[in-house]
C-alpha cells in the first residue's frame, strides 16, 4: 500500500527523518519495501540504509511557487504566450510558454487572484518535457520566436510527478501560498510503499498506518471529524434495508444526499488519490475511494433516482442476500457475471445491484446526470468475500480490504465522513439521520493479561505499568489490577483473540514486543533441559550412501519430483507391461503439462537429466536419492519410498592430450562395479545378481540385484527403444534404480574386521572351460564350495573365447589364494585342494580344466 | 699369472675411466668382478698355482680386487651424480601442460547446505526429523492455525491433488505437528528438532521462483522456551554460518502458527551492509521466518500452552546457497546441468 507522508501527517506529528520512520515501521512488522521521493531530497540516517534514489530533487532556490499575474500574447507566435510570473523577486519574470491551459487568460489583463504555477528559474534542473526518454536538463537562456527567455513554468512531467505534459501545473488557491516559496514545500512528498501481512488488516488505510506511527513515536492521534451537516428531509421513509444473511453481512449503513452537482473533485483530493495510485473520476466516486484509503472502510454510491425508478413508485428497499441459481450481474468493469450460490449480493426488489463489498453493478452507478446519491457503508464476512474474489476473479480496492477483515464499527464512520465530504464538494443537502442496520454485533474483545506471562514468552520482564503504557500507545484501554492488566481492544481491531485467554495474552504480548522493539529483547541460550537424543539411522545410512557414491566419482543430482504419467509411460516400450506399482498422486491444478503428477520412478528424472546434459557432457556419471510416490487403495496419503538412481554414460575416462587414457564407453560392468563398490562400502554380503525382466532395460544386459532374499532393484543398459524415445543414442545409457529403504534396512550397525594373516599365502591360477550359458557366479560358487576353509580368495582375471576353445564354450581364469593361520601350507596340501576343485567343476558343471 | 693379473688390473681401470652411465658400469662389473668376471676368475685360480707363488699372487690378487671394488664404488658414485645432474637438467617437463583429469564426484549444493545446517543445529541439540511430502490440508494448514479460506493461505500458493484435502506440502511446518505427535508422548516430552525437506508451491518457474524448494524448519518445545532463546539460538547459528561478526535484525512479522511472529535478517555478508545488488541495496538479507509457537498449534500437538512454550523457525537452504555463491537463477538447482554441479 502506498502511504504519502503528507497525508499521514494529517493524523500524526512526525518529527523524525522518514528513513528512520520507515525502519521503525519495518521492525514493527509494517515492512516498508521502498521509499519514493517527490522533489524532496533523500535523507541519510546513521546506521540505516536505503537504496540510493535517483529522483530529481527540486532546487529550493530555483524551483519556486510562482504567481502568474498576467498572460500576454506573443508578438510573433500564436501558439506561445508570455506569462508574467511573480516568483518573489523584485520584478515579474516573463516566461515564454506554449501551455494550452494559459490561453484562456491571454490578454485578459492583470489576474487577481493570480494563477499559482511552478516557476523554474534559469539554471534550474528539470526533466525535459519534450523528450520521450527520461532526460534531465538545465534551464538556459534562449530566445523563443524572437523573445528572450531564461525561465519557465513547469508541467508535471518536467517536475517528474507524472507523464503529463499537456499543460502547466496550476494550483488551486489555498491559504498560505506566497510567491517564491520553494516548490518542495508545496508539492514535495514522500511515498512509503508498505507491505502488509494478513494480521495487519487494520493498517490497510492511511489512518491505520498513522495509528502505528503514533504508537511507535508515542504521539497522539489526530482523527478527522466525523460530524456532518444534515439539513434535508429525513432519510427514514426514503429507503429501507433488509439483511437476510447477518453472518455474511453483519452491518449495512445508508445515508442520502440530494441535489449534488457531479463535477471533478477539488485539486487536493485528486492529488491524494493520484498519490495512492487512483484515477480521479468525479467528486462522488472519488470520495468513496478517498474514504477507502483514508480509513479503510470501502463505500459504494448508488444513483438514488435509478433505485427509485426500479422500485416503481414504492420505497426502495436494499436487500442483501445470497445469489440464487441463474442470476447474472454486469459489473462496473463491464463484465457480465454468472452468480454463484455463495456470492453475497446487494439487491433491491427488482434484482441484483452489486456484489457485496466487491464491485458495483453498472445499472445504478453514478453518472454525470446523477442528482441524488445513496451512500452505502457496509460490513462483510471476510472469508466469504475471499471466496467470491477467488471464484469470480475480482480484484478491487474494496475487496482487498474486506477480504482481510474490516471491523463493523468502521461502516458508520465511513458513511459519516464520506457524506460530509460529498456535501462539501458537491453542494448537495444531506438527509437527516441514517439507516443503520447492525444485526450481528461484533463483541468487544477483553483480555486479562497476567504480567508473568510476558516473561514466560519473551524471556524479559515488564512491570504492569510499563506493559500498560505500551498497550495504551496502541489505543488499548488498560486497567491495571495488581499483576493483571484488564485490556479492552480498540474497536477497529479484529486480530486480538477474545475467546481463548492463552492466545489473547500472546496477541497482546506481541503488541508489547513490537512497540518495545524485538531488537531490544535480549539474546539468551536455551536453559531448558535437552530432550532425549536418538539415533537417526535411516538418515545416517542415506548420507553414508551419498558419501560412498561421491567417493566413487558420481555427481549427485536433485530433480523435480513432479512429472506426468504420459512422460513416465515413455519408459515402457510399446507392447510391454509397466511394473505394477500403484496409482499416481495427480495434481488438480498443475502448472504445466509436464508436471501433473508425482513421479513413480527416478528413471524419468535420470533420463531427463542425461538428455539435458548430453549436449555439453558426453561423459555423465550421476546419482540421485529421492522419494517416489504411490497412491494406494484405501489410503488417503500415498507411500513415499526412497529410491537410489544411478546413471552412467559416455567415455569411461575423460580423454587427455597424452592419449593414454582411452577406454571406450561405459558398459554394464562399469555400472555393476559401482553397485558392487557401494555394497562393499555398506558392508553388505550375500549379494546376488540374476537376469532382470524390467521392461525399461535391455533384456540381455540388465540384472536384478538381491541381497539375501530381498530384491533391491534393477541395473543395466537402458532398453534401446527407450533410449531412442528419449533421444539418448550417442552411447549406451547404464542405469540403476534401487529400493533404498530395503537396501539400507539390511545394513548392519557393525561389521567384524578380519585379522591380518600371519602366514604367507599360496597363490595358484586355474582356468576352466565351461559352456557359454554357465554363469560365472555358478562357477565361482562351485570353486568356493570345493575349496573349503583353505581357499581364502577367488578372483576372476580372464574370460576367453575362441581358438582353441570350442565354439559355445568359454574359459574362465581365476586367481586362487590358499592360506590358513594355523601353519604355512605345504605344496601337497594345496595340490590336494586344487585337485578337489578341478574335480568338482568337472562333475558339477561339466567343465574342463584348460590345458 | 701375476702379469695377467696386472694387465687385467690396468685394463679394467682404464675401462672404468670410460664408464659414464650406470648401464655400462653394470656391464663393467660383470666383465671384471662378476661371478665369471676376468678378475674373479683369476682370483679363483689361485689354487692352481704352485704353492710358493700362491701366497704372493693371492695377496696381490686380493689387493687388486679391493682396489677395483674401491674404484668401482668411486665410479658408481660419480656416475650416479652425473646421471642425477643429467636427469635434473634434461628431464624437465612443460609444467604448464594440463594434468590427467581425475573426475571427482560431488554432492548437490542443496545437500551440502542441508548438511551444514544439520551439523550446526545438531551441536545445539536439534535432531533431524523428516516427514512426508504429500500432506493433508489438515496437517499443512488447519492444525497450523490456517482456517479454510483464511487470507494467510494466500501467502502460499498450493498444489492441490485430485484427492480432496490432499495437497503437496507448502511448508515443512506440518512436520511440527507430526514431530509433536510422535516425539511428544502426549505433550509430556520436550522437543528439539529440525525438519528439512522439499516443499511445493503453485508458482511459475522463473529465475526467482520455483515449484519446489527445500526448507529447514526448527522446533523447540519445553517448559521454559522463550523468545529471547529464539533470538539467542538463531544468533548462534548465524555466527557459525556467516562468521562471528555477523549482525542480525529481528522484525515483527506474521505466520499463522506463531505468536509473536518474527522475521530474521542478516546483515548482507557480501557488502557488509553497505548495500549491493544481492541485498538490493538494503544491507539486509532475510534468513528466517520464526516466532513463538502459537498456543493453538501447541494444543494441536498435544501440549498444554499454559505450561509449555516453544519456538519455531524456517530457513531456505537454496536461497542461502544462492546468496553465498552469487547464483542468479534458482532454476539451476533442479536443472542438474553438470557444468553447474561441477562447481561445487
Amino acid at each position: 500500500m502506498q502511504v504519502p507522508v503528507s497525508w499521514l501527517k494529517d493524523y500524526v506529528d512526525i518529527d523524525i527523518p522518514i528513513e528512520l520512520l520507515a525502519e521503525r515501521l519495518t521492525l514493527a512488522g509494517l515492512e516498508v519495501g521502498s521509499i519514493h521521493y517527490i522533489g524532496v531530497p533523500q535523507g541519510h540516517v546513521e546506521g540505516i540504509r536505503w537504496p540510493t534514489s535517483n529522483h530529481l530533487v527540486w532546487d529550493r532556490e530555483k524551483l519556486l511557487l510562482g504567481a502568474v499575474r498576467e498572460v500576454k500574447s506573443h508578438p510573433n507566435a500564436d501558439k506561445l504566450v508570455l506569462a508574467m510570473v511573480d516568483y518573489g523577486g523584485a520584478d515579474l519574470e516573463q516566461c515564454v510558454t506554449g501551455a494550452p491551459n494559459l490561453f484562456e487568460y491571454k490578454d485578459k489583463g492583470a489576474l487577481n487572484p493570480p494563477l499559482w504555477a511552478v516557476f523554474a528559474a534559469e539554471g534550474a534542473e528539470v526533466w525535459d518535457g519534450h523528450s520521450d526518454e527520461p532526460k534531465r536538463m538545465i534551464l538556459k537562456e534562449k530566445a523563443l520566436r524572437g523573445i528572450p527567455n531564461r525561465s519557465m513554468v513547469c508541467s508535471e512531467k518536467e517536475l517528474g510527478m507524472s507523464e503529463d505534459h499537456e499543460g502547466i501545473i496550476l494550483l488551486e488557491e489555498q491559504p498560505g501560498l506566497r510567491p517564491g516559496m520553494p516548490i518542495q514545500d508545496v508539492l514535495g512528498d514522500i511515498i512509503l510503499e508498505v507491505e502488509l501481512t494478513p494480521n495487519l488488516a487494520r493498517c490497510y488505510s492511511i489512518i491505520g498506518v498513522a495509528r502505528e506511527v503514533a504508537a511507535l513515536l508515542d504521539k497522539p492521534m489526530c482523527y478527522p471529524s466525523y460530524e456532518f451537516v444534515a439539513e434535508g428531509a429525513p432519510i427514514a421513509g426514503q429507503v429501507q434495508i433488509d439483511i437476510r444473511e447477518p453472518d455474511l453481512n453483519p452491518r449495512f449503513t445508508l445515508s442520502l444526499i440530494r441535489d449534488v452537482t457531479i463535477k471533478p473533485s477539488p485539486q487536493w483530493l485528486q492529488r491524494r488519490l493520484k498519490l495512492v495510485g487512483q484515477r480521479p473520476i468525479n467528486n462522488i466516486v472519488d470520495i468513496t475511494n478517498y474514504i477507502t484509503f483514508e480509513i479503510g472502510q470501502p463505500l459504494h454510491a448508488f444513483d438514488y433516482d435509478k433505485l427509485a425508478a426500479r422500485a416503481a413508485g414504492k420505497m426502495p428497499t436494499i436487500i442483501t442476500r445470497l445469489a440464487t441459481a441463474g442470476e447474472t450481474l454486469e459489473t462496473l468493469d463491464e463484465v457480465k457475471r454468472t452468480l454463484e450460490p455463495h456470492n453475497i449480493l446487494v439487491c433491491d426488489t427488482a434484482g441484483v445491484l452489486s456484489f457485496g463489498g466487491l464491485i458495483g453493478g453498472a445499472e445504478t452507478e453514478i453518472s454525470p446526470e446523477t442528482k441524488n446519491v445513496l451512500l452505502e457503508g457496509a460490513n462483510w464476512n471476510f472469508i466469504n468475500i475471499r471466496r467470491t474474489m477467488q471464484s469470480q476473479k475480482i480484484q478491487t480496492d474494496a475487496g482487498a480490504r474486506f477480504s482481510r477483515g474490516v471491523h463493523p464499527s468502521q461502516a458508520i464512520l465511513g458513511v459519516q465522513r464520506g457524506i460530509e465530504l460529498m456535501r462539501q464538494t458537491s453542494g448537495g443537502i444531506i438527509a437527516k439521520g441514517m439507516i443503520d442496520t447492525y444485526p450481528k454485533q461484533q463483541p468487544t474483545v477483553k483480555v486479562d493479561l497476567a504480567i508473568s506471562e510476558i516473561e514466560r514468552l519473551l524471556g524479559m520482564g515488564f512491570t504492569a505499568d510499563e506493559a500498560a503504557k505500551f498497550l495504551r500507545r496502541l489505543e488499548f484501554d488498560v486497567k491495571a489490577e495488581g499483576e493483571t492488566l484488564h485490556v479492552t481492544t480498540p474497536d477497529y481491531r479484529l486480530d486480538i483473540t477474545g475467546d481463548d485467554p492463552v492466545t489473547g495474552q500472546a496477541d497482546l504480548i506481541e503488541e508489547i514486543a513490537r512497540i518495545y522493539g524485538y531488537d531490544n529483547i535480549p539474546d539468551t541460550i536455551i536453559a531448558d533441559a535437552m530432550p532425549p537424543q536418538w539415533a537417526n539411522i535411516p538418515l545416517e545410512r542415506e548420507e553414508r550412501t551419498r558419501d560412498i557414491l561421491v567417493a566413487i566419482g558420481l555427481r549427485e543430482t536433485i530433480s523435480y519430483r513432479l512429472t506426468s504419467p504420459e512422460r513416465e509411460a515413455l519408459l515402457i516400450p510399446s507392447g510391454m507391461e509397466a511394473p505394477k506399482n500403484g496409482g499416481y498422486v495427480e495434481l488438480a491444478n498443475p502448472i504445466s503439462a509436464d508436471k501433473t503428477a508425482m513421479r513413480h520412478t527416478l528413471l524419468i528424472s535420470m533420463l531427463e537429466n542425461a538428455f539435458n546434459n548430453q549436449r555439453y557432457n558426453a561423459r555423465q556419471q550421476i546419482f540421485e536419492i529421492g522419494n517416489v510416490y504411490f497412491k494406494r487403495e484405501g489410503q488417503l496419503l500415498p507411500d513415499e519410498p526412497r529410491r537410489l538412481g544411478i546413471l552412467m554414460t559416455g567415455p569411461r575416462r575423460t580423454s587427455n592430450w597424452l592419449k593414454d587414457d582411452a577406454g571406450g564407453n561405459v558398459d554394464f560392468y562399469d555400472l555393476k562395479g559401482v553397485v558392487e563398490e557401494l555394497l562393499v562400502g555398506l558392508h553388505l554380503s550375500d549379494v546376488s545378481y540374476a537376469r532382470a525382466s524390467h521392461p525399461s532395460f535391455h533384456p540381455g544386459r540388465s540384472a536384478q540385484l538381491s541381497v539375501g532374499k530381498t530384491e533391491i532393484g534393477t541395473l543395466g543398459e537402458l532398453h534401446p527403444i527407450v533410449a531412442r524415445t528419449f533421444d539418448l543414442t550417442a552411447a549406451p545409457i547404464l542405469v540403476a534404480e534401487l529400493d533404498l529403504d530395503a537396501l539400507l534396512d539390511l545394513v548392519q550397525d557393525r561389521h567384524e574386521v578380519k585379522p591380518l594373516p600371519i602366514t604367507p599365502p599360496v597363490l595358484q591360477d586355474i582356468a576352466i572351460v565351461v559352456n557359454e550359458e554357465t554363469p560365472a557366479a555358478a562357477v565361482e560358487a562351485v570353486i568356493v564350495q570345493a575349496g573349503g576353509d583353505l581357499l581364502k580368495g577367488v578372483s576372476l582375471f580372464d574370460v576367453y573365447r575362441g581358438d582353441p576353445i570350442p565354439t559355445g564354450q568359454k574359459s574362465l581364469a581365476y586367481n586362487l589364494v590358499y592360506q590358513t593361520d594355523e601353519r604355512t601350507l605345504k605344496d601337497e596340501e594345496v595340490a590336494r585342494v586344487h585337485k578337489r576343485i578341478v574335480k568338482a567343476v568337472e562333475r558339477e558343471l561339466g567343465a574342463k580344466l584348460r590345458a | 699369472m701375476l702379469n695377467q693379473l696386472e694387465s687385467q688390473y690396468s685394463e679394467s681401470l682404464a675401462a672404468l675411466e670410460n664408464v659414464t652411465d650406470s648401464e655400462s658400469l653394470h656391464a663393467w662389473e660383470i666383465k671384471y668382478l662378476g661371478k665369471k668376471g676376468s678378475v674373479t676368475l683369476l682370483l679363483r685360480s689361485t689354487g692352481q698355482l704352485p704353492a710358493e707363488e700362491r701366497a704372493n699372487f693371492g695377496k696381490r690378487a686380493n689387493e687388486v680386487k679391493n682396489l677395483l671394488f674401491e674404484a668401482y664404488a668411486a665410479r658408481e658414485k660419480l656416475v650416479a651424480e652425473q646421471e642425477l645432474a643429467l636427469d635434473l637438467e634434461e628431464g624437465a617437463l612443460d609444467v604448464t601442460l594440463p594434468g590427467r583429469e581425475r573426475p571427482a564426484g560431488g554432492l548437490h549444493p542443496s545437500t551440502q547446505t542441508l548438511r551444514q545446517y544439520a551439523e550446526i543445529w545438531a551441536e545445539m541439540g536439534f535432531q533431524v526429523y523428516r516427514s512426508r511430502d504429500v500432506e493433508t490440508d489438515e496437517y499443512n494448514f488447519q492444525l497450523l492455525n490456517f482456517p479454510p479460506h483464511h487470507p494467510a493461505r494466500d501467502m502460499q500458493d498450493t498444489f492441490h491433488t485430485t484427492e480432496p484435502n490432499v495437497i503437496l506440502r507448502t511448508q515443512t511446518s506440518p512436520g511440527q505437528i507430526r514431530a509433536m505427535h510422535e516425539l511428544g508422548e502426549n505433550g509430556t516430552q520436550p522437543i528439539r528438532v529440525i525438519l528439512p525437506g522439499m516443499v511445493y508451491r503453485y508458482e511459475q518457474i522463473t529465475s526467482r521462483s520455483e515449484v519446489q524448494f527445500n526448507q529447514v524448519e526448527g522446533l523447540a518445545i519445553g517448559h521454559n522456551i522463550r523468545m529471547s532463546d529464539l533470538k539467542g539460538t538463531v544468533t548462534e547459528f548465524a555466527k557459525r554460518m556467516y562468521g562471528d561478526n555477523v549482525r542480525l535484525r529481528f522484525r515483527a512479522s506474521y505466520f499463522p502458527f506463531t505468536e509473536p511472529g518474527m522475521e530474521i535478517d542478516v546483515e548482507c555478508f557480501l557488502c557488509g551492509g553497505e548495500g549491493c545488488r544481492v541485498c538490493k541495496y538494503a544491507g539486509w538479507l532475510e534468513i528466517a521466518g520464526s516466532g513463538m509457537v502459537h498456543p493453538n498449534v501447541l494444543r494441536n500437538g498435544g501440549y498444554d500452552p499454559t505450561i509449555w512454550s516453544g519456538f519455531a523457525f524456517g530457513m531456505g537452504p537454496e536461497r542461502a546457497t544462492m546468496l553465498k555463491h552469487g547464483i542468479r537463477d534458482i532454476r539451476y538447482f533442479w536443472g542438474n546441468d553438470l557444468r553447474f554441479l561441477e562447481q561445487f
